[in-house]
């Protein structure tokens, strides 16, 4: 199973939202994808599940394009939208029911997916009760559930996780791991980094329109223009001298210094730290709390697009 | 089973669901209506076997004159059994028209009995007997009238006041010209409040779609291999069915304990009650294509609702209306829905009575669809 974004392009009137985003995913893959608002994102999952003609380019599933309305090939796909789209006055498994009933399940089929899906999301004793009796939580994972009745190769979630507590969430990571372990194809949009992190195999980063990144974690955090970074606090604030020095040591991209607040950027945090440590001790200047932090996606994100994701 | 046929079953059962749930819309739907129409249909005679006497009108006297003519008429006036005589001073009785407490007040001056006879044989001039009326109430001034120039004229025609005895040469026969058993207000009101209500529902129907815009199920349904006629279909499918099972509890309550009878042809009933249905679900079609905002969109949509209402004759009978106005409303789609039921409840009329007013219905219910396909926004969600 693969999927393949081809150069989608899509105007809204005088603005372009997307503006010929090519990207793949292959069965068994996580995909995130990520992007301010307004850079596109929705507009390219609108696609990607055929709500959206896009104005050129196209979406395939193994070959066949995607279309909209009555197109057979949606039925390859699953959305998991974001907002949460139940009907919150009738029970789960009627709300399973429905859901599975709009993509032609009756019958034993429907009552046996309804079985799986409630299982897999740990719902199964709670399917007589209605959405607008669970917690936040639950209902996020009712609304994956929904989506996933009909058995869609290829998952779209956009933004899943919103508004859940810690447990739930774990809880919906290991449905989604539980997913791709059976081969299925999943694109996921969030604005929560650690996510991405622990979720991805591959992060398509998207603003104005354009694709501006397309790798792994990996991959990313090694390309980009970042550095793990130092934080050294003193009583006397360094004098120049011996900030000229700490910029010249071996692997010390910058040094920023405001108030008493040392920040160091270096490549490897293992032999910078202490050979900073071990000089401005010499001049006299002892160091009061040190933390470290190495690069993450974040600082990807924030070079790439000028924002960081909590910012939009 | 097609696959797309249980898709447009599951929409339809749960729209249905949802309505069946949803307590106020079921209030609002079936029990308002119900209410509303006892109401009217009592106001407007009831169930015409004369359980429910019209209030007499309530009509100040003044008899300045106090001689025998005047007497009598007061008295004959007083036997009218759609009169409630008072006799009272003049400036008490124009205060009282004044205030709403009298619906008129009649002044004979004094020497009427001998002007009035004088005049009849065409000595002298005619008295002036004063008419004061509340003009809140057009109808009432014709009808106090002919009443006193009816019992002046039989009193005056005796042969105490002048010549021989003259009754009207004829026999006056009332007959209520219905093909129907009787005449029975709640047939027309059962039909105004239902259709009225119905519509209520319809709007309800067309803002739903509205909120389900906002709140991501329409996106959620779109993202399903469904098309157009069968997404826009199950909706005008279900609004009718839901408004197919409103006027069916509305009728059933209105037949059991209001004698409405569907004294025509049941048939021709039917097709009216399922073409206007269709009409109240495309109505909420339109609206939900045309809306933007839920709650402008329901402000103005109930308005549009009321004034349809109102000139399909739901609240006062069309008649009432001035001439232009009626023929303005044969324009209006209630009114035919109004008497299409009229005709096939209390009037009694064959099915081909009901053929126009469901040609109508659908024809209006046919561009309200155009309209509604036309100006739909499918890419906004």
């Amino acid at each position: 199973m693969q999927l393949v974004a081809e150069r989608l392009q899509k105007k809204f009137g005088a603005i372009t939202a997307v503006a010929g985003v090519s990207f793949g995913a292959t069965a068994g893959e996580v995909l995130g994808l990520l992007g301010p608002n307004g850079a596109g994102k929705s507009t390219t999952i609108s696609m990607l599940a055929g709500l959206t003609k896009p104005d050129s380019g196209s979406v395939t599933i193994d070959g066949v394009t995607l279309g909209t309305g009555a197109d057979p090939t949606k039925r390859r796909l699953g959305l998991v939208t974001q907002e949460i789209a139940l009907l919150e006055e009738l029970p789960a498994r009627r709300n399973l029911e429905f859901f599975g009933g709009l993509y032609g399940l009756a019958g034993h089929a429907l009552a046996a997916r309804i079985a799986a899906v409630l299982e897999l999301t740990s719902l199964a004793d709670r399917a007589g009760d209605p959405p607008n009796e669970f917690s936040g939580g639950m209902r996020r994972r009712l609304n994956i559930a929904c989506a996933l009745l009909h058995e869609p190769q290829i998952l779209l979630l956009d933004e899943p996780t919103v508004g859940v507590d810690p447990q739930s969430r774990n809880a919906i990571f290991e449905t989604i791991e539980a997913l791709a372990g059976e081969g299925r194809t999943l694109i996921y949009t969030t604005h929560y980094m650690e996510e991405v992190e622990r979720l991805c195999d591959r992060i398509v980063i998207i603003d104005h329109g354009k694709v501006l990144a397309d790798d792994t974690l990996a991959g990313l955090l090694a390309s980009a223009p970042v550095a793990n970074k130092l934080t050294l606090t003193y009583d006397v604030p360094p004098d120049g001298a011996a900030l000229a020095e700490i910029t010249g040591l071996p692997g010390v991209i910058q040094v920023d210094l405001a108030g008493t607040a040392l920040s160091v950027s270096a490549t490897d945090l293992g032999t910078a730290a202490p050979r900073v440590l071990e000089r401005l001790a010499a001049r006299g200047f002892s160091c009061q709390e040190l933390t470290s932090r190495r690069s993450n996606l974040e600082d990807v994100f924030l070079a790439l697009t000028g924002r960081t994701l909590r910012d939009t | 089973m097609s696959p797309v046929f249980t898709a447009f079953r599951a929409l339809v059962r749960k729209d249905i669901a949802l309505f069946l749930r949803d307590r106020r819309a079921l209030v609002i739907s079936v029990l308002t209506p119900i209410v509303l129409a006892a109401f009217f249909g009592s106001l407007f005679g009831g169930t015409g076997s004369g359980g429910n006497p019209i209030s007499r009108m309530a009509v100040g006297i003044t008899d300045a004159d106090d001689s025998a003519l005047t007497q009598a008429v007061v008295e004959s006036l007083s036997q009218d059994t759609s009169l409630d005589i008072r006799m009272l001073p003049e400036d008490q009785a124009r205060q009282l028209v004044k205030s709403g407490k009298l619906r008129a007040a009649i002044v004979f001056p004094a020497g009427f009995e001998a002007a009035a006879t004088g005049a009849l044989v065409g000595l002298g001039k005619m008295p002036d007997v004063q008419l004061f009326y509340d003009p809140s109430q057009t109808m009432v001034r014709p009808m106090v009238a002919g009443l006193l120039t009816q019992h002046v004229m039989q009193r005056i025609s005796r042969p105490n006041f002048i010549g021989n005895s003259r009754p009207a040469p004829f026999n006056l026969v009332n007959t209520a010209v219905t093909t129907g058993p009787r005449y029975n207000s709640y047939a027309h009101s059962f039909a105004g409040m239902s259709i009225q209500f119905i519509l209520f529902m319809g709007i309800d129907a067309g803002v739903t779609l509205l909120l389900m815009r906002q709140e991501g199920m329409w996106r959620r349904l779109r993202a399903a291999p469904l098309s157009r006629a069968v997404l826009l279909g199950s909706r005008v499918a279900a609004t009718t069915l839901i408004s197919m099972l409103i006027l069916t509890v509305v009728y059933l309550v209105a037949g059991l304990v209001f004698g409405v009878r569907i004294a025509g042809s049941v048939p021709g009933f039917i097709m009216v009650a399922i073409t206007f249905s269709v009409l109240a679900a495309t109505t909420g079609l339109m609206i939900s294509a045309l809306g933007r905002s839920v709650g402008a969109t329901r402000g103005v949509a109930t308005f549009a609702v009321l004034v349809l209402v109102m000139l399909g004759g739901a609240w006062v009978p069309s008649f009432l209306f001035p001439e232009w106005l009626q023929q303005v409303t044969e324009f209006v789609p209630t009114r035919w829905a109004v008497d299409g039921m009229d005709a096939m409840t209390w009037r009694g009329l064959p099915l081909q009575s009901a053929l126009a007013p469901a040609a109508i219905l659908l024809g209006w219910s046919v561009l309200f669809a155009l309209i509604a396909v036309w100006r739909f926004s499918w890419e906004d969600d």
